[in-house]
């Protein structure tokens, strides 16, 4: 036995992953970006600091005895301390580089440029610690010292990065619950979307196989509408089909009973029969019995026919002109009633109506069939389009049916009276049913000039059927 | 030049006794694990606490060296930069607190959190590598025979008025650190400068009477305590305490009193890290801290006892501030003050 394939993951599931990796996504873009302007805004804040400490250290600057000297100020460290936890460094240099005070310039650092005055920023090692620094000059013109003297002050970056990462948090905190919540509520929104597709798939669970009626489709939503009505489409056509197989077998049965049974006895007629005309006279019996027969199962078999094919053909445009001109052409009616008159009544405009030929033909043929075996001649064809409804009618000069006998007709076996042996009384309801798969129906009406059978449809707007 | 000349006052102060530097060695408990602490505290005042500490962790032998805090800081700085003599410590507790600052700002210090050290106010600890164990103020000490009954000056104002109004009864009669020879000395007498106006008047006020520059506080009080001098000034209060002399009064001035945390450091390099900071967490609990408050080494919280408003608690922040303190300029600056004032009066 082949394993069964793993089970794809729930659609609820799947809905879900992809919110979570958009969110995800849009997640990571934003602490990116949070995390750069944190950088960015800690960056600006610190360095401000430090250029402002460095310019306190060169306000201090005095000459004294020919040289520069540094009263260095507490709250030029003071101010660094804002960074409480960031270790310090500062150099105070001559205009030839030579230490005046502090640390003294770091192996790492840049030369200076003489000439510039704007504060340069720049990163270093401060004893293996990354560090920012920034070196700013003051000139002098004294009497007694002239040039430019340089302080550079640093600090470690532990401030900076503690900002940044606050920054980034306070920014983050709220998207983060906002994500959760986002999550919670599109759990929510997916199952209350798939719930139906669930409850669905527990009724065709719990269905009973034979069980072919509609599913519900109250509250279903549009997209699973169209999916449950396709199903429903095709249960009811399983149903008819399923129908008329079940009919169309007992049908068979209970029809082929009687006439199998009155062969039998005539054929044990024939056998008993010792004179040579009653022989004869049997054997024409038997003949007649097995010709009518014949005609039954064709009824049966065409019966069937139509109900298959009005479920399963397509429908096509079909002109009615074209349904009664070949029946009259293929000239049935001399077999079945030889000598009787038969007129065909059409007109110049097409009569279309969105059918199928076959079952058209078979309806027609048979109302044709009733009209020559009960009807009084001349029996007279037509097809003709009136108020949007197309018509294909048989018309006879004789009474019609008793009324009581009109109102029963068109059912299974209904067979009259005058039913000859021949009929199975089945051609009505084939008629019948073609009208009720094409949306039409029978229309039998009673006129002084004769009786008329109509089988009537909606008539199709449209071009004459290729 | 300035730099070169303070870097060969540091090499001249190191190089007399290399190696030998410390000024006595006592060894507590007798586990098998050694640890070196090395301390300006003399032996004589902690002696119970680092006994107790021996107790309580019989796994570890402490070996307590005492040293001066300039060669103290010499020689942790050159430990830290590669090129020390002899076994580092694995423990330093100084009173010098801006030589502690300056090392740890020189990244030589190793990090330590725990609930013990979390707890500690900012003030007294800098970037989880430096601590304030100990608070204790720096006063004013006189003689109580040689004052009689005359007022006792409660600030500083006071008693730059008595050298004012007596220059002739006071001279020579008023003592303090020697601020080249005692890095405590240099550390009050820088505090002072940023502290109050006063400090000049002050300065003035000692070249005016003759004070005396000297150094060590056991020498002072002593002094204090024998009639050689009425007053001295900027005192560590603990060492007093310690001393119990009957004739030795103490004053914590009103204006303002600067109070010194003493500090604990862990070196970089100590190779007894985990004994360092199990001695670090013993000093700041409550028995050790009960025991240093007992032995006059932290101060009383309560106003009441000591008579110093809060406003008047100038607590030695451990800070990059103190940065300042050590600053070769700086120290030219305070240094040339100093000397004009004391004009080698009472210079060793």
């Amino acid at each position: 036995m082949p394993r069964p394939a793993p089970a794809a993951p729930s659609l609820a599931y799947r809905v879900l992953g992809a919110v979570l990796v958009i969110l995800l996504a849009g997640g990571l873009l934003v602490a990116g970006s949070t995390w750069f302007n944190g950088r960015q805004a800690a960056r600006q804040a610190y360095d401000r600091i430090l250029v402002g400490a460095a310019n306190d250290i060169a306000e201090s600057i005095r000459i004294q005895d020919g040289g520069p000297f540094v009263d260095l100020p507490v709250s030029a460290f003071e101010l660094l301390a804002q960074a409480p936890d960031d270790r310090i460094h500062y150099a105070v240099t001559g205009p030839g580089g030579e230490p005046v005070t502090g640390f003294g310039v770091l192996p790492g650092h840049p030369e200076h440029a003489p000439g510039r005055i704007a504060p340069e920023f720049f990163d270093a090692d401060l004893q293996g610690e990354a560090a920012r620094f920034v070196t700013v000059t003051r000139r002098f013109a004294e009497r007694d010292f002239s040039g430019e003297v340089t302080v550079t002050v640093g600090q470690t970056l532990r401030a900076r990065r503690a900002m940044a990462l606050a920054l980034m948090v306070d920014a983050l905190l709220p998207m983060v619950l906002a994500g959760i919540a986002l999550m919670g509520i599109s759990w929510v929104v997916i199952r209350g979307a798939v719930r139906p597709l669930g409850a669905l798939s527990q009724d065709l669970a719990f269905r009973d196989p034979y069980d072919l009626t509609p599913m519900p489709t109250e509250g279903v939503p549009q997209e699973l509408r169209v999916m449950l009505d396709a199903m429903n489409r095709f249960m009811g056509r399983l149903d008819r089909q399923m129908g008329s197989m079940r009919n169309l077998i007992s049908d068979t049965a209970h029809q082929l009973r009687t006439p199998v049974a009155a062969i039998r006895v005539q054929a044990e007629t024939l056998l008993e029969e010792d004179s040579p005309p009653g022989r004869a006279r049997a054997g024409e019996r038997l003949l007649a019995r097995t010709r009518s027969l014949g005609r039954l199962l064709d009824q049966l078999l065409s019966r069937a026919l139509v109900i298959h094919r009005t479920d399963s053909a397509p429908r096509v445009p079909v002109d009615l002109r074209e349904i009664a001109l070949e029946i009259v052409e293929r000239r049935d009616h001399e077999l079945l009633a030889p000598g009787a008159e038969m007129r065909l009544e059409i007109g110049p405009e097409p009569v279309m109506v969105m059918a199928e030929v076959f079952s058209l033909e078979e309806a027609a043929k048979n109302l044709l069939a009733n009209a020559l075996r009960h009807g009084v001649p001349p029996v007279v064809l037509g097809a003709e389009e009136r108020d949007g409804q197309a018509a294909l009618w048989v018309a006879d000069a004789g009474p019609g049916p008793a009324p009581e006998l009109l109102a029963r007709l068109g059912g299974r076996f209904e067979r009259t009276a005058q039913s000859q042996e021949q009929s199975a009384g089945l051609g009505l309801a084939i008629v019948k049913s073609v009208a009720e798969a094409f949306g039409g129906r029978v229309e039998m009406t009673q006129e002084a000039t004769g009786f008329r059978v109509a089988l009537i449809l909606p008539a199709a707007p449209g071009e004459e059927a290729p | 030049m300035t730099l070169l000349r303070y870097a060969l006052a540091t090499l001249l102060a190191l190089l007399p006794v290399p190696g030998a530097a410390q000024e006595d060695i006592a060894e507590f408990g007798s586990g098998a694990t050694e640890m070196t602490l090395m301390s300006t505290t003399d032996i004589a005042i902690i002696a119970p606490v680092m006994q107790r500490f021996a107790d309580l962790n019989p796994d570890l032998l402490l070996r307590y060296e005492q040293w001066g805090s300039n060669a103290l800081f010499a020689r942790s700085r050159a430990a830290c930069e590669g090129g020390g003599q002899g076994a580092p410590a694995d423990a330093i507790l100084s009173s010098a607190v801006h030589h502690m600052v300056w090392l740890v700002n020189a990244a030589c210090a190793h990090r330590y959190v725990s609930p013990r050290t979390s707890a500690l106010p900012p003030v007294r600890r800098w970037r989880d590598e430096v601590w304030g164990l100990t608070e204790e103020p720096a006063v004013i000490i006189y003689n109580k025979r040689a004052l009689g009954g005359a007022e006792v000056p409660r600030s500083r104002f006071a008693l730059l008025d008595l050298m004012r109004e007596a220059p002739e009864a006071l001279r020579g009669r008023i003592a303090t650190y020697d601020i080249a020879a005692s890095g405590l000395g240099y550390l009050f007498a820088h505090s002072d400068s940023l502290e109050a106006s006063t400090f000049g008047a002050m300065l003035e006020g000692f070249a005016r009477v003759d004070a005396v520059a000297t150094c060590c506080s056991t020498e002072i009080i002593r002094g204090v305590a024998d009639g050689q001098y009425d007053f001295a000034y900027n005192v560590l209060g603990s060492y007093v305490a310690s001393v119990a002399e009957p004739d030795v009064g103490v004053i914590l001035p009103e204006d303002y009193t600067l109070i010194l945390s003493r500090s604990y450091m862990i070196p970089r390099g100590a190779r007894q890290k985990e004994g360092a900071t199990r001695l670090l967490d013993f000093l700041l609990s409550a028995e050790a801290q009960g025991m240093l408050a007992e032995i006059g080494l932290v101060m009383s919280a309560d106003a009441d006892e000591h008579g110093l408003v809060p406003s008047a608690r100038r607590l030695i922040a451990l800070s990059p501030s103190l940065l300042v303190a050590l600053d070769a300029n700086t120290r030219e600056g305070l240094f040339s003050i100093w000397n004009n004032a004391f004009s080698l009066g009472g210079s060793p």
